[in-house]
């Protein structure tokens, strides 16, 4: 079928190779002429990609068929208005030569860059600030690259200094050692983190700072790396699934569910109406959690320890149904490929109503304290502005794009899983300050339990597991009474799920934004490549374009209101 | 029933060993700092939080600066990156310290078998006390906490700990 994106990209890109894979549009170039393929899809006001979702490399060195080059690179590119979905492949001739940056198009290439520098050592010339980012600075060699053995660690002796990049940062906003100097006052400089109460985690924020003002920042991340990519690299599809609890693990479920339905969407398996349910139930529950652990944290950091008791013990409250449900409290892993590891148990609407009560009063006892409160407005209106461009050039997804005013939302923009047939609100917010950001959290809260409500009533009864023994375990009484059925499960566990070969990106939206997933398989159990696309690394690469200008105090509130969660950030 | 010397003084005057009476006001007035980088760390938010309310146990002053903390509580996975962080942190606590390791991944590098992930902090710092998990639950939390208490009640006040630790990021 051809559609109007087909249509222009024909006569855009008339002699370059296009391909449909699932719902995006692949175009294979050279590195000569990427960078004006890609500043035409940027620019060109029919394209109009105005979010670069990702860039990431395969390295082909030991992948079955020959490919044209040991590495090639993918770009993940987004028109959010139109729903279209564009990669863009480029095959690297020599890495140490590199591609040409894409930095002065999208703010989200100056991370993405690096990273992709630092797992696989290709190089983007004209980046301003080409270093590692995810491993340390003493690293040598690049992990992902397929000649990097999984277990050669390497010890880091000392923390980087980031001097050199926060001076490059203060010259880039014009200030040098002759600011203040009529004074008598030299530039302060203040690191935060990345241990620190207010980092949430281990981030390192560092600071050039006019008495309280920020003049420059650069952040440090990577200190939560934990190599998931490579580690994935090694497991079967299945067992990826606990290794996704641990990304978002404020919201490990809905981790597990966008896993699984990329590869679902790969192997074009339907699953069934009851799973469909059970997943939109469970997202929207989670997302809930994943708001509330948020807000409860930057209401601390702002003074407010009275809504971290009202909110977060409806999260502590809401372990008793998830851990009857799943077993565990916080790491789920309760999907599996073709449906859910089991199914609800008997009483859960009542336990799910009488929740959903009471996480509806928190909230409302948190929003009284909050919502007319002025010192509340002082310090969150008008602060840390977001304008839509710089978040749409970073890359930011989910609620921060929204309180932005960019109303763009998955559900609603890629409708999957009936989100169409629901009756539910994207909020947006209007000035994109903390204000905002949190206000739209607050109210994401509200509509997901409206969702909620709609699904528990309309979820029909029926099996859980697609009916498919390629992919999906045969029931226990097959196992244990015929050799086929214990045949087809010895293969199932031990080899993993086979998938087609191919590479396919696939995304879903998490509490946080797309969390996308891109994989390569070699049609083998075990992917050949997985990444993921994580909304808080796009939200913290642009963390210093909201805080320069502002107080050192409004940078903590800010960090609590992009929410930047440790384990998704750096993986 | 007091004998001797102490049946003399009445009830005004208690004689204890020094070990016993400092001990006594250690074991329930321990200082955690905590050092969340990962999932663990909301497990320990939950154990801090209402319904398991670590300060049942005088454990609930915690503290972000390692100078005020006598309990070093590691939750979650620590990188190679993070190592020499932990390690300063460590030691900027005065003595005497106690070390709690919370979780698979702070205990052996739990599921992250791999190039960036440190197997097990006890190749950094000395640790008193693991708990198994992944995450582990908030009441092993408070039963790590208690035995940290058994520790420091049974300990002599005068015995330094931990003096022949080498790790790896230890000169040799
Ligand atoms: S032990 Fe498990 S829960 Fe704890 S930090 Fe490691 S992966 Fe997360």
């Amino acid at each position: 079928m051809t559609t109007p994106l087909d249509t222009i990209l024909a006569s855009v890109f008339a002699d370059i190779t296009r391909e449909t894979v699932l719902d995006t549009r692949l175009l294979t170039v050279d590195g000569a002429a990427l960078y004006e393929v890609l500043k035409r899809l940027k620019t060109y006001p029919d394209l109009d990609f105005s979010l670069l979702l990702d860039i990431t490399a395969v390295d082909y060195l030991t992948y079955p068929k020959r490919a044209a080059a040991r590495f090639v690179v993918v770009y993940t590119l987004r028109n959010w208005k139109k729903n279209y979905l564009v990669q863009v492949r480029v095959p690297v001739a020599d890495p140490d030569t590199g591609l040409p940056s894409v930095a002065d198009l999208w703010g989200s290439a100056l991370w993405a860059e690096r990273e992709v520098f630092d797992q696989y050592g290709i190089t983007f010339t004209g980046h301003p600030d080409l270093r590692r980012i995810l491993n340390h600075h003493q690293f040598k060699g690049h992990p992902l690259r397929k000649d990097y053995d999984i277990h050669a660690g390497q010890v880091c002796t000392e923390p980087d200094s980031l001097e050199p990049e926060i001076r490059a940062r203060l010259k880039v906003n014009g200030v040098d050692d002759s600011t203040m100097s009529d004074i008598n006052t030299e530039i302060m400089f203040l690191n935060i983190g990345p241990s620190h109460p207010a980092t949430h985690g281990a981030i390192r924020i560092f600071a050039a700072l006019d008495g309280e003002t920020i003049m420059a920042n650069v952040n440090e991340i990577g200190y939560l790396h934990r190599g998931f990519e490579k580690t994935a690299e090694h497991r079967t599809y299945n067992q990826i699934v606990p290794l996704t609890d641990r990304l978002n693990y404020c919201s490990a479920l809905m981790n597990n569910i966008a896993y699984v339905k990329a590869i679902e969407s790969w192997l074009g398996l339907a699953i069934t109406e009851r799973a469909v349910f059970m997943r939109v139930i469970l997202s929207e529950f989670f997302r809930i959690q994943d708001h509330l652990v948020c807000l409860a944290a930057n209401l601390v950091d702002m003074g407010g320890l009275t809504n971290y008791w009202y909110l977060y013990n409806e999260k502590e409250a809401s372990y008793d149904l998830i851990s009857r449900l799943t077993g565990a409290r916080l790491t789920s892993s309760f999907t599996r490929i073709g449906g859910m590891a089991h199914d609800f148990y008997e009483g859960w609407q009542d336990d799910l109503a009488r929740q959903l009560v009471d996480i509806e009063k928190g909230v409302n006892d948190s929003l009284k304290l909050v919502a007319r409160n002025r010192i509340v407005h002082d310090r969150t209106q008008n602060v840390c502005v977001l304008s839509p461009e710089t978040a749409l050039s970073y890359g930011f997804t989910g609620p921060n794009l929204r309180a932005s005013g960019v109303g763009f939302d998955l559900r609603k923009d890629s409708p999957h899983y009936f989100y169409e047939s629901f009756d539910f609100n994207v909020p947006v917010g209007t000035t994109g300050d903390v204000y905002d950001r949190m206000m739209v959290r607050f109210e994401e809260i509200f509509e997901s339990m409206r969702i909620i409500r709609q699904a528990v009533k309309m979820i029909p009864e029926g099996e859980l597991f697609a009916a498919d023994h390629r992919y999906v375990l045969p029931e226990k009484s097959k196992v244990y009474n015929s050799i086929e059925g214990a045949a087809n499960h010895f293969k199932l566990i031990f080899e993993g799920v086979r998938v087609p070969e191919g590479a396919w990106y696939d995304s879903f939206e998490a509490a946080n934004g797309e969390l996308g997933f891109y994989f390569v398989s070699d049609g083998s159990g075990t992917p050949y490549k997985l990444k993921v696309r994580p909304p808080c690394f796009y939200a913290m690469g642009g963390f210093h374009e909201m805080v320069e200008g502002e107080m050192i105090a409004d940078a903590i509130i800010n960090l609590g209101s992009i929410n930047i969660i440790g384990g998704e950030l750096d993986r | 029933m007091a004998l001797g010397l102490e049946a003399g003084l009445g009830d005004s005057v208690l004689t204890t060993k020094l070990d016993t009476l400092i001990n006594w006001g250690r074991q329930y007035s321990l200082w955690p700092m905590v050092f969340g980088t990962a999932c663990c760390a909301i497990e320990f938010m939950s154990a801090a939080a209402s319904q398991h309310d670590i300060s049942r146990f005088g454990a609930e002053v915690v503290r972000f600066s390692p100078r005020q903390a006598d309990l070093l509580l590691v939750c979650g996975t620590i990188s190679y990156k993070q190592a020499p962080i932990l390690k300063r942190i460590y030691e900027q606590m005065p003595q005497p310290k106690w070390v709690v390791s919370m979780g698979a991944c702070a205990g052996s590098g739990g599921m992250y078998d791999n190039y960036c992930t440190v197997q097990g902090i006890d190749s950094i710092i000395p640790v008193d006390c693991y708990i198994s998990g992944c995450p582990p639950r908030p009441e092993a939390v408070l039963d790590a906490l208690m035995n940290i208490q058994e520790q420091v009640r049974s300990d002599s006040v005068l015995r330094e700990r931990h003096q022949d630790f080498k790790g790896i990021l230890d000169t040799p």
